[in-house]
């Protein structure tokens, strides 16, 4: 019960009043709207009346949280997973391409992050240029990426991923390269007076102590896939996935559909990171680590 | 077929000068070589495999035809820059990072809020955020205000969380000796704690200076005036003028590196007693 009441208690506050925030936003920026619509109807709304008419609205400026819950609601479970219109397809097409592209961003930066470890020349030419590579905003040219490779003929999941990819390598290398090096000195001269092999210093060495270091960024790898992907999707000719679903929400002022995209998006990411903290913790204990 | 083979040869002899780079002892300046060299050998083998392949400029342009296109558009790319990086993303990134900090500030003094703040915080930070790029444009209309939204959405979150954390990086037995000196809460924030912060701060303004680029450039993708690098990346796509596309890219990157080049500079300026900073 303590510790509920320390570490639960506070973010549901938090949570609560950010709820009371977006209510008192919704109604600030709906409320233009309402007044209009009542001046063409002819009544005057008196302010009961208006506070809710601007949570009821079609097309409202800012939903209001229930009734993104209901679009929610109506998009996951009354529709059946394999429609156009369930937002769980969408999910599950943007899911697809963020773990193909979280799946080789962090395999290759894991390899570029080895050989960084144990080759000088990498070392000292290709660290620069990892580093000098997220100076390029490879988001802006996501689009680019997609049409380039739409006009040779790679359609569907690879271009998204290759993006997603792009993005997530850069922290599993920055991170890595750190985690291969935190081996302290005495230890690697341990190693050396046992005659280990490089080989065998990665691997009883050099990976479990990586280990912690791997997973941080692992977390800020798969955030970084899932918004490569969403905005991969955005360019015109994406017809699924939770980018396209915005995009066309922004096309045709259908608010509500864009906050429902941006909620799911958001449940995406939390539950890839919390799969990540599950299998580190599992890992930490399975080593005998105490957290 | 003999431009490919000289790509090939250029590849090796990049190597091997940086393979006989690394086993030297530089220093200073000479320590910019082999990345300087590795780039060198990338832009060649790019130039001569393009030619040597026949590859269609509309998929991918030679180095030298950027360059070319660059110098000769350079009007256009100043013009961009203006409108997408100085009035969207530098006045989004000094409002969302002064409010982020001040917020930061005034939730240090509450415990309880603190707690509770610092996870959301965190799980905020990973959110797509981007996504809500449509919502500004419809909020703030088209011109550079509702790409500052954007960007003052994407740097709020992370620069909170660096601050919180920041604040809370003072050492006990320092905050005690400020209390020993009867120092009052300002002034204990001013001399000790801030400072004490600063390279939290940093980290966070280092981190937003990405996302605050990025912020801007793709909050254009969803309406903008007829000038801008995102107006420019997505209309000259879809004109397939792959050159400019990749002119503008070039440029992004040349005032993404700039601005957190500065951001680091000033941050080596005013941390230089932190150990990460001492050489």
């Amino acid at each position: 019960m303590t510790r509920m009441a320390r570490d639960v208690l506070p973010v549901l506050t938090v949570v609560a009043g950010l709820l009371v925030v977006w209510y008192v936003l919704a109604v600030v920026l709906n409320a233009g709207f309402a007044r209009d619509q009542a001046e063409r109807d002819g009544v005057t709304l008196g302010p009961r009346a208006l506070v809710a008419a601007t949570l009821e609205q079609e097309r409202p400026r800012l939903p209001a949280p229930h009734q993104l819950a209901a679009e929610l609601w109506k998009t996951t479970v009354e529709v059946a997973p394999t429609s156009k219109r369930s937002l769980v397809y969408h999910a599950w097409v943007t899911l697809a391409a963020t773990l193909a592209g979280f799946a080789l961003g962090a395999g290759l930066g894991i390899a570029l992050a080895i050989g960084i470890v144990h080759d000088r020349t990498m070392d000292a030419s290709v660290m620069p240029w990892v580093i000098a590579s997220q100076t390029i905003p490879i988001l802006a040219v996501a689009p680019m990426v997609i049409v380039v490779l739409a006009s040779v003929g790679v359609t569907g999941l690879l271009p998204k991923a290759i993006i997603s990819m792009y993005l997530c390598f850069f922290p599993v290398v920055v991170g890595m390269v750190k985690g291969l090096r935190s081996p302290d000195r005495m230890l690697l001269d341990q190693m050396r007076t046992w005659n280990a092999s490089a080989a065998q210093t990665l691997g009883k060495l050099r990976w479990p102590a990586a280990l912690p270091y791997l997973f941080a960024s692992l977390k800020v790898g798969v955030a970084a896939s899932l918004v490569g992907t969403i905005i991969g999707e955005m360019p015109t000719g994406a017809v699924a996935g939770l980018g396209a679903r915005m995009l066309s929400g922004s096309y045709y002022g259908q608010t509500i559909q864009i906050w429902a995209a941006l909620a799911m998006a958001a449940m995406l990411a939390a539950v890839l990171v919390g799969l990540i903290g599950l299998v580190e913790r599992v890992t930490a204990a399975a080593m005998g680590g105490r957290r | 077929m003999a431009l490919v083979a000289a790509a090939v040869a250029v590849w090796l002899v990049g190597w091997w000068i940086n393979a006989r780079l690394a086993r030297l002892p530089l220093e200073g300046a000479a320590r910019l070589l082999p990345p300087l060299v590795f780039g060198v050998t990338l832009l060649l083998i790019w130039e001569l495999a393009v030619r040597g392949l026949g590859v269609s400029p509309v998929l991918l342009p030679a180095p030298s035809a950027i360059w070319a296109r660059l110098v000769a558009s350079l009007p256009t790319l100043r013009a961009d820059v203006m409108q997408t990086f100085v009035k969207g993303a530098l006045s989004g990134y000094v409002i969302g990072c002064g409010a982020a900090i001040l917020t930061g500030i005034a939730v240090d003094r509450m415990p309880f809020l603190r707690r509770g703040l610092l996870p959301v915080g965190n799980l905020v930070s990973a959110l797509p955020i981007v996504g809500m790029a449509p919502i500004m444009v419809m909020w703030f209309g088209f011109d550079w205000e509702s790409k500052a939204a954007v960007v003052v959405l994407m740097v709020f979150f992370p620069m909170l969380v660096n601050t919180v954390q920041g604040l809370a990086a003072t050492e006990p037995m320092q905050a005690d000796l400020m209390r020993t000196y009867a120092a009052s809460y300002w002034q204990t924030l001013f001399t000790l704690r801030l400072p004490a912060a600063s390279p939290f701060i940093f980290n966070g303004l280092k981190i937003s200076t990405t996302l605050a680029l990025i912020g801007a450039i793709v909050a254009e993708f969803f309406g903008s005036p007829t000038v801008g690098m995102g107006f420019r990346i997505s209309t000259e796509v879809g004109r397939l003028a792959l050159d400019m596309v990749w002119a503008e890219i070039a440029v992004a990157a040349l005032v993404g590196s700039a601005f957190y080049g500065a951001v680091a500079l000033i941050e080596r300026a005013a941390t230089f007693w932190h150990p990460s900073q001492r050489r």
